[in-house]
């Protein structure tokens, strides 16, 4: 028995001396990580560039937008997805990172059906999320104890419905969910209850709540009048090789921005007709995501 | 003795409240077991095991994922159960009965009762990123190995010290060295109680999450069935490619929820997982048989 | 001189050099264990100090903090800790009962042939992925308690629950092995003397087995404590005091679980997770000192 032990672990310092002939066969490895909002369009997008290239091994992680960004930055893998903007995240030097606009998605507050209350104002709104306004009877609904779901500190989803929804306003301490599928499951069967998702998750358990009459759609997301949208970064180092750009060309293309994000429930960023910095300021999109393309075809 | 009641009425309310226990117990295991499979097996087919992972149209399968699992588990066991064996049997033979033992012990109980996710983590920092070995198998057969240690160790050493030292006390009598003692006697002897432990773990393994997201990766990548070769990265058996597990996979749509037919998934994948852990322990129960009725 | 005899003699025995190598490569096992927990340890406590060495985070306000909000520089554990050990204590005061039952029932009675399938049922139990016990809380606890007693369903005590039901096969496997380190000879003379079953359990069994269940509970505790994601998924995650225990409420390694995957390395945020994991490692050593003692006094 203790013969075969030994074997064992030879096979262990064997498999272990594979690193060395492994490693030469992953140049033609791609691996992606972050948002897991984005994962379903990559993960698909992934798909169809592999019969492109087949000879192209494509990894797609999730681990949340701060593991994108900082894996990006470390180098420990090719292009980190995020919803936030990186210089939104603390810790990170958005100055070696090189951003990449592919798609956007809308956030709405959501509540379930039997509050009764499908518009409210900003302020209302405000006022649910910071604890003011406990009952749905305040804003003209049932008599219903409001419950305020989060998602987790330093979502991506959470940060920017604080940001564009809650005028900046932190979102009060109460219940936590780290994904939008189980918020959507709580909202959905928890009377007077209320959270944010993006709008590829809306069920017909859950009301999407209008913001002073705006309703959240695609349509007023392009035009901006729906305030509560966040980009679809992919970051890559400044550096960066052929195979990431190909890749993100591919993403640009025709096939995943009109076929892949709109079936998916995400708006691409080339039918924007505006564009937001990071710190808010807009300006108008014609043309832009043609640039970011040809930046990147144009690089040696 | 208690002069309140007889021994005899004493006993009896035992026993009674003893069943009474047992029976919640089994309404328990048979409530979650049964809801598990029951909820799990209408969705099994062929197809769902062989057939690769979908994350936005329904009908997707877990045949890569089944087969990570079980690869992990095996790379796992390989890295983790020569060491834990060695420590186990230092542990009851020679460890002397100092501090410095009853420190080992303890570190080895603390090392069991820290949450897996800092393991994963630990293990992220140290294995995906200063060894580059990226997201892995290997990357995560290690990091799971260390969280295999403990348990293992535990149960080799309870092993062999739940044998009666008689067999030792024999052996040197007749000038056997200790080690070749523990080697042929007393090890085999344990080998029963030591492969329950090794069941145990098998099950943790095949169970883990927080552990492997960072570390084996969320990603199943496309593997080419009719490729043996190692080396390459597209064959099942490379040790450097990521490897989602059954397991991962069922906490990843459940957190993404991206595909329509998560819930029917994580079911069927559930009712998977635990049809393969009892797979094990079966044979792991006909061997120990088999080898009892041998000698 | 020697002659060969003599030299053959002084020669260390062929047994005694095979003990010398049995040794050698049991120590060595076990040192390589000893080193990687030396590097955890070492680790952790390394990631979990910076947060007050190089944040500038001051300790006290990190132990006695109820406010946990890392966008806003404030780091308080208090609330978590207070979640990680309420939710702990129920735990095991559910399952003990119903562990130490089945263990009894399995290693004492020796009537029935269904304590083997008994016990095979419980180490299938062990098999059970976290994830899908957290996946039975979300879809069968949580609504029930949500329909019994209001609320989201999320909270201490849907987490109770499912931690006593994970750490329930744990506890009774390790007691069944315990009662069965009870020599079988005791249980005979005890018998043989005319005591009841019981009397036997109780007077005999117990006290030599009672170091080790102690073991078993702590390592109920331990699994309890440190489930992240079966807790994470049914306890609601909310950084505050738990007031009841239908209360949502969060534990250290929820918010660890949570928090990791969106923060940043080497940002605050992220410094205070891993000074939260640095207080799990350091609560683990505590439990793991207070059971010492307490076998120590016992034997």
């Amino acid at each position: 028995m203790f013969n075969r032990k030994f074997k064992l672990s030879c096979l262990i310092l064997m498999t272990v001396t594979f690193l060395t002939a492994c490693r030469p066969l992953e140049r033609n490895s791609l691996t992606l990580a972050g948002s897991t909002a984005f994962q379903p369009i990559v993960e698909m997008a992934a798909k169809g560039y592999n019969l492109r290239h087949p000879g192209t091994v494509i990894n797609v992680q999730g681990g949340g937008s701060g593991t994108g960004v900082s894996q990006v930055q470390e180098g420990a893998i090719d292009i980190g997805n995020s919803d936030l903007f990186a210089s939104e995240k603390k810790g990170i030097n958005a100055s070696r990172l090189r951003d990449h606009l592919i798609a956007v998605t809308g956030i709405t507050p959501i509540v379930n059906p039997k509050a009764g209350v499908k518009n409210v104002s900003q302020r209302q709104l405000v006022a649910i999320f910071t604890g003011k306004i406990v009952n749905w009877r305040q804003l003209g609904g049932e008599d219903l104890k409001i419950t305020v779901i989060n998602r987790s500190i330093g979502s991506g989803t959470r940060n920017n419905f604080e940001k564009w929804g809650l005028a900046g306003h932190s979102s009060m301490v109460a219940q936590e969910q780290s994904s939008s599928g189980t918020v959507c499951k709580i909202v959905g069967a928890t009377p007077g209850a209320i959270s944010y998702i993006a709008f590829p998750y809306i069920n017909k358990k859950i009301q999407p709540l209008s913001i002073d009459g705006v309703k959240p759609s695609m349509q007023n997301v392009k035009s901006n009048k729906w305030k509560i949208w966040a980009y679809e970064h992919m970051y890559t180092l400044k550096k960066n090789d052929k195979n990431t750009r190909s890749f993100l060309n591919y993403m640009m293309s025709d096939y995943v921005q009109q076929k892949i994000i709109p079936k998916l429930g995400y708006i691409p960023v080339s039918s924007m007709s505006i564009k937001r910095s990071d710190n808010g300021t807009l300006s108008s999109s014609e043309g832009s995501h043609k640039n970011i393309a040809r930046s990147d075809t144009n690089r040696p | 003795m208690n002069n309140k009641f007889k021994p005899q009425i004493a006993d009896k309310i035992f026993k009674i409240v003893l069943y009474i226990i047992v029976f919640l117990v089994v309404l328990l295991l048979c409530g979650l077991l049964g809801y598990i499979m029951l909820g799990g097996i209408p969705y099994i087919s062929w197809h769902f095991l062989t057939s690769s992972s979908d994350y936005i149209y329904a009908g997707g399968g877990i045949g890569i994922q089944l087969f990570n699992s079980i690869y992990l588990t095996v790379i796992t066991l390989l890295i983790s159960l020569p060491l834990s064996f060695g420590a186990g049997i230092w542990l009851a033979e020679y460890a002397p009965n100092n501090w410095m033992t009853d420190l080992i012990r303890n570190s080895l109980e603390v090392l069991s009762s820290l949450p897996s996710i800092v393991i994963g983590l630990f293990g992220f920092l140290l294995f995906v990123i200063k060894f580059r070995l990226g997201f892995s198998i290997l990357a995560g057969g290690l990091t799971l190995a260390f969280f295999n240690l403990p348990l293992l160790t535990r149960s080799t050493e309870n092993a062999i010290q739940n044998i009666s030292d008689n067999q030792m006390f024999a052996g040197l009598a007749l000038g056997v060295s200790r080690w070749e003692v523990v080697k042929n006697i007393i090890v085999p002897e344990a080998f029963p109680e030591i492969i329950t432990g090794i069941i145990l773990s098998t099950g943790r393994i095949l169970g883990e999450t927080a552990a492997l997201i960072y570390t084996a990766g969320q990603s199943a990548s496309i593997v080419d069935f009719s490729n043996w070769n190692p080396l390459s990265i597209t064959s099942p058996l490379c040790p450097l490619r990521p490897a989602e597990t059954v397991a991962v996979h069922i906490w990843k749509i459940n957190t993404e929820g991206t595909v329509p037919d998560s819930g029917k998934i994580s079911a069927g994948s559930a009712a998977v997982l635990l049809s393969m852990v009892l797979f094990f322990d079966l044979i792991a129960r006909y061997s120990i048989n088999k080898k009892n009725k041998r000698n | 001189m020697l002659d060969p005899i003599q030299i053959d003699l002084k020669k260390s025995s062929t047994a005694s050099r095979r003990e010398k190598k049995g040794q050698y490569l049991t120590f060595f096992c076990i040192g390589i264990s000893v080193l990687i927990i030396v590097a955890l340890i070492f680790f952790i406590t390394y990631k979990g100090l910076l947060l007050f060495l190089k944040d500038k985070v001051s300790p006290l306000s990190f132990l006695s903090g109820v406010r946990w909000d890392p966008n806003n520089d404030k780091f308080g554990a208090l609330s978590m800790m207070i979640g990680s050990i309420t939710v702990t204590i129920l735990a095991v005061l559910l399952a003990f009962p119903f562990s130490f039952g089945t263990a009894i029932f399995i290693s004492e009675i020796k009537s029935s042939k269904s304590k083997k399938y008994l016990r095979l049922a419980i180490e299938m139990l062990i098999g059970i992925p976290a994830v899908v016990y957290g996946f039975v809380g979300i879809s069968v606890i949580v609504p029930l308690l949500r329909s019994t007693m209001g609320g989201t369903g999320f909270g201490l005590l849907s987490g109770a629950i499912i931690l006593a039901i994970m750490i329930l096969p744990t506890i009774s496997t390790l007691c069944v092995d315990a009662l069965k380190g009870v020599p079988e000879a005791y249980r005979y003379t005890s018998r043989a003397l005319g005591a009841t079953q019981w009397q036997t359990l109780h007077k005999v069994v117990l006290p030599i087995a009672r170091p080790q269940v102690a073991v078993a509970i702590l390592f109920g505790m331990s699994q309890a404590f440190g489930e992240a994601v079966a807790i994470q998924m049914v306890i609601g995650n909310a950084t505050l005091i738990p007031t009841h225990l239908m209360s949502p409420a969060a534990t250290l390694t929820s918010v660890i679980t949570i928090g990791m995957g969106d923060s940043v390395r080497g940002s605050v945020e992220n410094d205070a997770l891993w000074s939260l994991a640095l207080l799990l490692l350091l609560i683990s050593l505590l439990f793991n000192l207070i059971a010492h003692f307490a076998m120590r006094k016992r034997t």
